[in-house]
């Protein structure tokens, strides 16, 4: 169903390479946009906001591919799909396996900072 | 990775994490970054911030990437702004979508450092051979302005030296495209003192600038010479002197020389690589005029040829003369309308009198071209009768020196100057430095003229007038002509020239002695003669000649031959123009 890794290693040591000193604010800033985003999908299921929910399901998924989670990211664009076709119910049941894998993201993200 | 030109480049994402990554990652490059986290905040920094790059996320709050991009690319006008699409997008038709709205390529998500720094190196120089293309089409617009100025006040000169003299008169029709001059073609023509005309008719090799300079000294040359009363075969030699002189190896001028005397009735024509031309007689006929020598400003002065083919005609003959263009002209198929063409327009001509129209119909409707945007020069000259042919030197402006007025003065040539030069230019010229004696040029240059030619044909040469009375002596005459002149050794003309003035002008005394016999001046001086000169010969009934004699004495005040008629005298008598 989904064989893509949690954490791509190999992309979040060229970004830790790239971005030196900033790696940290990087990583926080990630985290704090990223459960933002959980909480704005819930919302928008609340609301049956589809197009709302589809956008942020774009936007998490880039910014989830970028940081070096893939397997988060893909998550992110069967919430897009789904947000897209208006299937809510679904759009739910993929929110809940997105906030799963965040948190397993975190944990191991958190083992890359200093 | 070798360190490149550093940019100016602005970013525009909503999704802070991705910004953060792309900013640092810029500036880890060496580039400057402005960052922006939606469209709108993109296109209000793009004016001040001038970047060389656009990066843009494609869906974004407020503004997205799209309409950002079409805003971007209006305010960059001409210049090119490079703008990348940041996209994880994956579907052909938004990516599509993305490039119509004038994105340049695409950056996909995860960013590669690799990649990115590549693309940036790309657009860079693209960006760069962009502006060094502006500049070069602006450079080139400049300097096409430059030429095209350059080009109009040339023309202004030219215009000013190589006018088309007396073009208008009456009994010349002609055709020249108005910017003719750029395509090398000359044309032009001049009253001569003798009260004819000349015509010269000609084509530069090559175009534009370059063809046009050299139709300058030909112009001048041509219109001083001819006024002042020098010969065709005189202008010519000087022409081409100054050509081949001036010219450079391979260029060269195609002309036609013609020479009308209305007095004589009579064509002069000389034909050096133009088409043939054609002489229309009344009574149906028609001569060719064919090119017999090489174009001027090739051959050096000592084998120049400038002798001039004679055609005796009657008022009424036409003489048509044309440029190359005229059998180059092109129609749509690039068939050239060529001469086979030209024969049959020629022959189903309705008017000989005005070929030109004719002429400029039939080429027209070959080429399908209707505009005056043809390369055709062509002019025809019809042979009037000298009464009609109202000449020009009375308008011929005044100096406003002070010439001199009381002189008297020799000339005499001698042996083989006789038969190479004319003295009458510089007769004419010495006479017309006398303050209002310019308005009678063409007066004193027939007296002058008259005694000239009864002085060596008659006198010197000894010829018979009679010669002239049928056509067929008429080019007899002129070729014992050549044939003694070959033998003038030992021979003279002098003129002698004595002006003073008086209260209502001034007086000149022409007296003009040669080596020769004389002749029988009193028979064609005698009321009603209308005999021919002749010093030995029988008189009989002459139509061609004679009648210089009784010109001169209607216009001199006395007319007195003495020395059996080796020495004549003129006085003439002139009054200077009241008002």
């Amino acid at each position: 169903m989904n064989d893509k890794p949690h954490l791509d290693e190999e992309a979040l040591t060229e970004l830790q390479d790239v971005m030196e000193d900033e790696f940290d604010v990087l990583i926080g800033t990630y985290l704090k946009d990223s459960s933002d985003r959980i909480s704005f999908l819930r919302n928008a299921i609340g609301t049956a906001d589809a197009d709302a929910f589809a956008r942020t399901a774009h936007s998490f998924k880039g910014s989830s591919i970028n940081i070096g989670a893939p397997r988060l990211g893909e998550l992110c664009l069967k919430a897009e799909k789904a947000g897209k076709d208006n299937r809510l119910d679904e759009a739910a049941v993929v929110v809940d396996a997105i906030e799963s894998e965040f948190q397993q993201v975190e944990q191991t993200l958190k083992r890359f900072l200093a | 990775m070798t360190k490149s030109q550093a940019l100016r480049i602005l970013i525009a994402d909503d999704s802070d994490s991705d910004r953060l990554i792309l900013k640092t990652l810029m500036r880890r490059l060496g580039h400057q970054v402005r960052a922006a986290a939606n469209g709108s905040e993109a296109v209000a920094i793009f004016p001040d911030y001038e970047p060389d790059i656009v990066l843009l996320d494609v869906l974004m709050p407020v503004m997205d990437g799209i309409t950002a991009a079409r805003k971007i690319k209006a305010l960059a006008g001409e210049e090119l702004v490079p703008v990348i699409f940041l996209t994880s997008l994956t579907d052909a038709d938004a990516l599509a979508r993305c490039l119509d709205a004038g994105g340049d390529d695409f950056l996909t998500k995860p960013y590669n450092k690799v990649v990115i720094q590549a693309k940036l190196g790309a657009f860079s120089r693209m960006r760069q051979m962009h502006q060094t293309l502006s500049q070069q089409r602006d450079l080139i617009g400049e300097r096409n302005r430059q030429l095209l100025e350059e080009q109009q006040l040339a023309k202004r000169v030219f215009d000013n030296i190589a006018h088309t003299g007396c073009l208008d008169a009456d009994n010349l029709q002609y055709h020249a495209s108005p910017m003719s001059i750029f395509n090398g073609d000359i044309l032009f023509a001049c009253p001569t003192p003798a009260g004819g005309m000349q015509v010269l008719i000609g084509d530069f090799t090559g175009h534009g600038l370059p063809a046009a300079i050299g139709a300058l000294p030909v112009a001048e040359i041509f219109y001083s010479m001819t006024s002042m009363g020098f010969s065709g075969s005189d202008v010519l030699r000087e022409i081409n002197d100054k050509l081949c002189r001036i010219l450079p190896t391979g260029m060269f001028c195609c002309a036609a020389m013609i020479q009308a005397d209305f007095h004589l009735n009579q064509l002069r024509v000389w034909n050096g690589g133009l088409p043939d031309g054609v002489l229309f007689r009344q009574d149906g006929g028609r001569d060719l005029l064919l090119s017999r020598h090489l174009p001027l400003g090739v051959v050096k002065a000592s084998r120049f040829d400038a002798g001039m083919d004679v055609f005796h005609t009657r008022a009424g003959d036409t003489l048509l003369m044309m440029t190359d263009g005229v059998l180059e002209a092109e129609n749509a198929a690039a068939e050239r309308y060529g001469e086979t063409r030209l024969r049959q327009a020629l022959d189903n001509a309705p008017d000989h009198k005005a070929p030109i129209g004719t002429l400029l119909e039939s080429i027209r409707s070959f080429t399908g071209e209707q505009s005056g945007r043809d390369d055709l020069t062509m002019v025809s000259l019809n042979m009037v009768v000298a009464s009609e042919f109202r000449e020009v030197a009375e308008r011929l402006p005044q100096s406003a020196l002070k010439g001199p007025a009381a002189w008297h003065c020799v000339y005499e040539v001698k042996d083989d100057t006789i038969a190479g030069s004319s003295p009458l230019p510089l007769l004419l010229h010495i006479c017309m430095e006398v303050p209002g004696l310019r308005r009678k040029s063409a007066e004193v240059y027939t007296l002058l003229s008259e005694l000239y030619t009864n002085a060596l044909e008659h006198g010197v040469l000894g010829l018979s007038s009679d010669l002239k009375s049928s056509a067929d002596g008429f080019s007899d005459y002129y070729v014992r002509r050549e044939q003694r002149l070959d033998r003038v050794e030992g021979h003279f003309i002098r003129f002698e020239l004595t002006h003073s003035t008086s209260p209502q002008g001034g007086r000149l005394v022409i007296v003009c002695e040669d080596s020769g016999q004389g002749f029988d001046h009193d028979r064609v001086l005698a009321p009603g003669a209308t005999g021919a000169l002749a010093s030995h010969a029988d008189n009989q009934q002459g139509k061609y000649s004679g009648r210089g004699l009784q010109l001169i004495q209607k216009l001199g005040h006395s007319l007195r031959y003495s020395e059996y008629g080796s020495r004549a005298e003129i006085v003439y008598d002139w009054e200077s123009a009241t008002g």
